[in-house]
């Protein structure tokens, strides 16, 4: 299906919101103003865009510790992560979390996670949430997207996860995004000599799609079908690996010994969604390139207004260590 | 002796006992670091670097990187000392022992005594732990509370490069299971080490790391530290410390303890993790039982508030001891009427 002008541009808008928001902190980590282990999701993009232009608020998402991206998707505020993320009492999770923890529940982001495989558990239980809830006036059942990648695939949990979700028809998707490293290590060895993950969720009975994960039309597309799918009552879950890259090192600091001879340049320059989505639109003459300027400079404004009020976003206080520990106590 | 840092300590070590036991191998995520890549394996190492050079000096076989799987790691780890081998695996961050606790507690703690005394599991389970590097709430905990709780395991907390060396050369010799907590904070820490192959520090003992008649501190981990500046600045006010580094925490060292408490009367327990039914809440449950008679002034103990450890700098600065919290609390101790 054709995606119409308004869709594009905001498919766009979020793409290069989350790609100048990581080229960003890339830039500030080295500062050292900001405290902590990050994870940038940078190359990754058009998943999380891909993925969450199709969902609404009653949807829910649960990320992983690469999570900046998913959350921008799925709605959080920009000023609320990053002043997150630089620690601030004014961040989203006020300054609790850090980048690992970012969360916004009101918009259906159910948390970043620090344990690799933490999350698919609790997607499907907002899964199973959704189907005690049952169909909308439409017929059409809320789902629940698990983010993991080609290393969580390795957990326990995540093959729990998919069990769990499969016996009992929960609508969960299970969206995996192979960028072939978890850490150090290539998918190559850790993957098993299949390097096949979408064949693992088969195994469970679930219906599977793969596709280019930097490709924005490509994961919109089996996205679309997807959702027709899992949102059917009872059709029960569904799974996806989209090959994609990761630009930046596992976190902030990461030498990248492990990687080929230039091969971020090659990925730079072959693999990026975004400058892939330019060219098919631009191509297609769907947007012209000053549409596309437009919509950059103002992604780098976002930016450059969340950083500036993080900057003197207020300081949380000693006392507050012990805030929301419970609801009462 | 030599000067190492800690995480080198730790490394050396190890490699030495690979090198005198052929039964002594390495598991973990990352130990080898670049496999299955272009770089090929080793082009990083683990993210410590406490297995630099171990898979080209050993090999595949007895240098296991493992996929992200932490309940298989600590399983293969036990089945591995089942089978006659001398395992020392590694959980990247203490924190992650949530993937693997069952094959932890109610396998390898238990395999012993439930077998009636018939087996043995000679595992090492490395866990770097404890905050100080705004890594939240999932990154930076102490577990040393609950792996001490469980009847079978023997816990240790390492402070100093020596005993980084001897304990941990303890640990992989011991033919139980021992849990070897690593505080991220002291990796980077030096001191000398002694160069002797078979230089071992026994479980059970305590280590007096400052000596003085009027207050005793007890502490572990990246705490001892603090209590040392802590009782540094006491002396200045002409106060006098004993600063006890426990060690390991299980086998507890109760005598140091009661023969010190015996000549201060007064005692400061300091504990990273939160203060319910932790390490210090034992260690002064231990002193108001059986050293009683010996005390002057009720017990303090310095810990982390009963909350996860935060992410912002400030919070985590709250969420920690401090030597002044701790000197005040010696203090406190003193001014008991
Ligand atoms: C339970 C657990 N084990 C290990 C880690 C350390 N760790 C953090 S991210 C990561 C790699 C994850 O790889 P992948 O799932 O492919 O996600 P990516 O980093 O590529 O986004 C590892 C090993 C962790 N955070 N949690
Ligand atoms: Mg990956």
């Amino acid at each position: 299906m054709q995606l119409n002008r308004e869709a594009l541009t905001r498919a766009y808008r979020q793409m290069k919101l989350i790609r100048e928001f990581e080229e960003r902190l890339h830039e500030e980590i080295q500062s050292g103003e900001i405290a902590g282990f990050t994870h940038l999701y940078c190359g990754q993009e058009a998943v999380a865009v891909g993925v969450c232009e199709h969902l609404s608020v009653v949807d829910k998402i649960v990320s992983t510790h690469r999570g900046h991206g998913h959350c921008l998707a799925k709605g959080c505020e920009v000023d609320g992560m990053m002043k997150e993320i630089w620690g601030s009492q004014e961040g989203l999770c006020n300054g609790k979390g850090g980048s690992m923890h970012i969360a916004d529940i009101d918009k259906g982001m159910l948390g970043a996670n620090g344990i690799v495989g933490g999350g698919a558990p609790i997607a499907v239980g907002a899964a199973l949430s959704s189907k005690i809830d049952g169909p909308d006036a439409n017929g059409r059942l809320a789902v629940s997207i698990a983010f993991s990648g080609d290393g969580a695939c390795n957990q326990g949990t995540t093959f729990e996860a998919m069990n769990l979700a499969a016996v009992t028809r929960a609508p969960a998707i299970f969206v995996f995004e192979n960028n072939h490293y978890s850490e150090h290590t290539g998918d190559a060895y850790a993957v098993g000599t299949s390097r096949d993950i979408a064949s693992r969720a088969e195994a469970f009975g679930m219906k599977v799609w793969r596709a280019d994960g930097t490709d924005f039309f490509a994961v919109h597309d089996c996205m679309r079908e997807m959702l027709e799918y899992v949102r059917t009552p009872g059709n029960g879950p569904a799974a996806v690996e989209f090959d994609t890259e990761r630009f930046f090192g596992h976190f902030e600091g990461d030498p990248q010994r492990y990687r080929g001879e230039g091969e971020i340049d090659r990925i730079r320059e072959t693999r990026d969604c975004i400058r892939k989505f330019r060219d098919s639109v631009t191509g297609a003459k769907l947007l012209t390139d000053a549409d596309l300027d437009r919509l950059d400079a103002e992604a780098l404004d976002a930016i450059e207004n969340a950083v500036q009020a993080s900057r003197s976003a207020a300081r949380p206080k000693a006392e507050n260590v012990l805030d929301n520990v419970y609801i009462s106590y | 002796m030599a000067k190492l840092m800690y995480r080198d300590a730790i490394r050396n070590t190890i490699f030495q006992e690979m090198q005198r036991d052929q039964r002594v191998v390495v598991l973990g995520e990352d130990v080898v670091g670049g496999m299955g890549t272009a770089g090929g394996p080793e082009a990083i190492g683990g993210i410590w670097s406490t297995s630099t050079g171990f898979y080209e000096a050993f090999g595949p076989d007895r240098v296991i990187d493992t996929p992200i799987s932490e309940s298989a790691i600590m399983g293969a780890a036990g089945g591995l000392a089942l089978a006659g081998k001398r395992p020392v695996a590694e959980i990247m961050f203490a924190d992650f022992i949530g993937v693997s606790m069952d094959q932890l507690w109610n396998q390898i703690a238990k395999f012993r005594y439930m077998f009636g005394g018939k087996s043995v599991c000679p595992v090492v389970i490395r866990m770097p732990c404890g905050a100080g590097y705004n890594a939240a709430a999932q990154h930076s905990q102490m577990i040393h509370q609950f792996v001490t709780n469980m009847p079978g395991l023997k816990v240790v907390m390492p402070v100093t490069p020596a005993d980084a060396c001897g304990l941990l050369r303890q640990a992989i010799r011991d033919d139980d299971p021992v849990v070897f907590l690593e505080h991220k904070f002291l990796y980077s820490m030096t001191g000398e080490v002694p160069d002797d192959p078979d230089f071992l520090v026994r479980f059970g003992h305590a280590r007096l790391a400052r000596a003085g008649e009027d207050v005793t501190i007890v502490a572990t981990g990246m705490m001892v530290g603090y209590a040392e500046t802590a009782a540094d600045d006491l002396a200045q006010d002409g106060i006098g410390c004993d600063v006890i580094d426990l060690r390991t925490t299980s086998p507890l060292d109760e005598e140091a303890i009661f023969d010190s408490v015996e000549v201060t009367g007064r005692l400061v327990v300091v504990d990273e993790a939160p203060p319910r039914c932790s390490l210090a809440t034992d260690i002064s449950a231990l002193v108001a039982q059986k050293a009683f008679a010996s005390l002057k002034a009720p017990i303090e103990m310095v810990t982390a508030p009963h909350t996860p450890v935060p992410f912002a700098r400030e919070l985590e600065s709250a969420y920690l001891p401090s030597p002044a919290k701790i000197a005040a609390a010696a203090r406190k101790t003193l001014e008991y009427r």
